[in-house]
């Protein structure tokens, strides 16, 4: 799905990642896990298309797509930060990813409309849509950004640190949704951590990074051990089971594809 | 001493000083143009060569302002978003019209597109005329006012940093959407401050514009310049006329200026409670 080979990138005079080689299968839910300053943000920022590698090449299905522009690459990414647009509603943070479309691929208003709530409905913030970001809780907001990743419907999700602002409880709960959207969506997904036992909760392969090398590659062995260990059927979060077809799988009729 | 005793000292000097050098100047400013009464008042600003005057600041403003506002954006966003060699010189260049002379911006543009300046014989060989003329007031006039803009910029973009816009890109957007729907309404109000403080400094600008222009009654003339032509004549009144119109504007521009500072602190603020209220 995604192939990285050769991949150098220096700032300055740090070199954050020395020839790196790694790839991605479709469907595969890895953790991307390191101690700050190892690369691993670096390294998702240079999928996503974010920043640009000195060497190597990166492609995407066969595709050669080293220089395509993050915009070209339709990949879903949440910021650590979650980077949400603060001068807009949360509606309208989970809809831009529609708005900005070329007019011939862009959804009309009753559809964009449809799209959004159903996400909303999704990540439990039905009837919300009028908020600014600023009136969210830390949870929530992570859920917004969530939202409006998913709303370009990518294949591929990237999340970088995703819930290391949060509390124990709340991370726990988005977690358990997390894995839920992808197994359900069957994307392809990488997350950054920095947390093992996170990792070893969410991913099914678990690649360690130090000084811009890859240190360790594993995949967990049985899935008992792995996120179904976990009450994966009290997740609350997330309202997948209603909506999740709805709002990702269904838009064929739209024009969005 | 009691800090409180010296609290009141400084209170008072502050008071006093601000009293004597801004607002009592500025009392003499409108008592002298009311002096004669209202229907001299609007007499001396109908008169023609008054007219042209005004109508020319305005004219150069309109020109100037945009311009600035494009270039200061422009600018604000390279050295804030990139990072590249010079970038440091080049931050403290742009603050270069504050430090130099406003004479010597002037005379700057009359030594290179004057007929004696070095591209003086080919402007004159294509009937160009910048100096003592239109275009080279405006020109002035855009060196002098280039780091409005840019300068209550640069701090608010650097706080606000990158990762909206990375997202809007992440999202699809392309980098014009991104700019008009991410980091312009992002910036909005600082815009404006910055645009403001630039009109007021377009519209009073003196020194540079002086030495452009000509002194053309009538043609080349702007609000400033008039009024020292009318002073220079004796003719006071007709002056302080002037000088009120242009003081209005300044004192309008403070006026708008709080309102900006208020409306966005007020966004700010808006968002910081909500916080609390939802936690």
């Amino acid at each position: 799905m995604i192939e990285l080979n050769g991949i150098r990138k220096v700032f300055g005079a740090a070199h954050v990642l020395r020839d790196l080689d790694i790839g991605f299968a479709r469907g595969e839910f890895t953790a991307l896990l390191g101690r700050s300053g190892s690369g691993k943000t670096t390294l998702l920022r240079l999928i996503a298309g974010l920043e640009q590698p000195d060497a190597g090449r990166i492609s995407f299905e066969g595709q050669d797509c080293t220089h395509l522009p993050p915009a070209a690459r339709r990949i879903g990414f949440v910021f650590q930060s979650y980077a949400l647009f603060g001068h807009m509603s949360v509606f309208e943070n989970i809809a831009f990813g529609l708005r900005v479309r070329p007019r011939r691929l862009r959804p009309n208003e009753a559809e964009i409309r449809h799209r959004v709530e159903t996400l909303l409905s999704m990540i439990r913030l039905h009837g919300l849509g009028d908020r600014l970001p600023a009136q969210l809780s830390g949870g929530q907001r992570q859920r917004v950004a969530l939202a409006r990743a998913m709303a370009i419907e990518p294949q591929i999700l990237l999340l970088d640190e995703p819930f290391g602002a949060l509390d124990r409880e709340v991370r726990e709960e988005l977690r358990l949704a997390l894995r839920d959207l992808h197994d359900r969506l069957g994307l392809t997904t990488v997350f950054v951590t920095h947390d093992e036992e996170e990792a070893h909760a969410l991913a099914d392969r678990i690649v360690v990074l130090e000084a811009g090398r890859m240190i360790a590659d594993r995949r967990q062995a049985g899935e008992d051990q792995g996120f179904d260990g976990l009450q994966r059927r009290s997740s609350r979060a997330f309202d997948t089971t209603l909506t999740l077809e709805k709002a990702i799988a269904a838009p064929a009729s739209t024009g969005l594809r | 001493m009691s800090s409180r005793g010296s609290h009141l000292i400084l209170i008072a000097a502050t008071l006093l000083v601000v009293g004597f050098m801004l607002v009592l100047p500025l009392l003499v400013v409108f008592s002298e143009a009311l002096a004669q009464g209202w229907d001299f008042l609007a007499e001396a600003l109908r008169e023609p060569d008054a007219q042209a005057a005004i109508r020319l600041t305005a004219l150069v403003a309109a020109i100037a302002v945009p311009v600035n506002a494009v270039i200061g954006v422009a600018a604000a966003w390279c050295l804030t978003h990139f990072s590249f060699r010079g970038r440091k010189l080049l931050i403290g260049l742009i603050e270069l019209p504050f430090a130099v002379s406003p004479v010597i911006s002037g005379m700057v543009y009359v030594l290179l597109f004057g007929l004696q300046g070095w591209f003086g014989p080919f402007l004159m060989a294509h009937g160009v005329k910048i100096i003592f003329a239109l275009p080279g007031i405006v020109i002035a006039t855009v060196f002098v006012t280039l780091p409005f803009v840019a300068r209550q910029l640069m701090p608010l973009m650097q706080a606000l940093g990158t990762e909206e816009e990375q997202a809007a890109l992440t999202l699809g957007a392309s980098g014009w959407q991104m700019f008009t729907r991410i980091t312009l309404p992002r910036i909005r109000w600082a815009l404006l401050t910055g645009v403001l403080l630039c009109n007021a400094r377009a519209m009073g600008e003196f020194g540079a514009v002086s030495v452009v222009s000509g002194h053309i009654r009538g043609a080349t003339n702007t609000m400033p310049l008039h009024i020292e032509i009318l002073y220079n004549e004796y003719n006071l009144p007709a002056a302080f006329a002037m000088a009120a119109l242009l003081a209005l504007l300044a004192i309008a521009t403070i006026g708008l200026r709080l309102i900006l500072e208020w409306q966005g602190r007020r966004a700010e603020v808006r968002g910081q409670q909500a916080i609390w209220v939802n936690a």
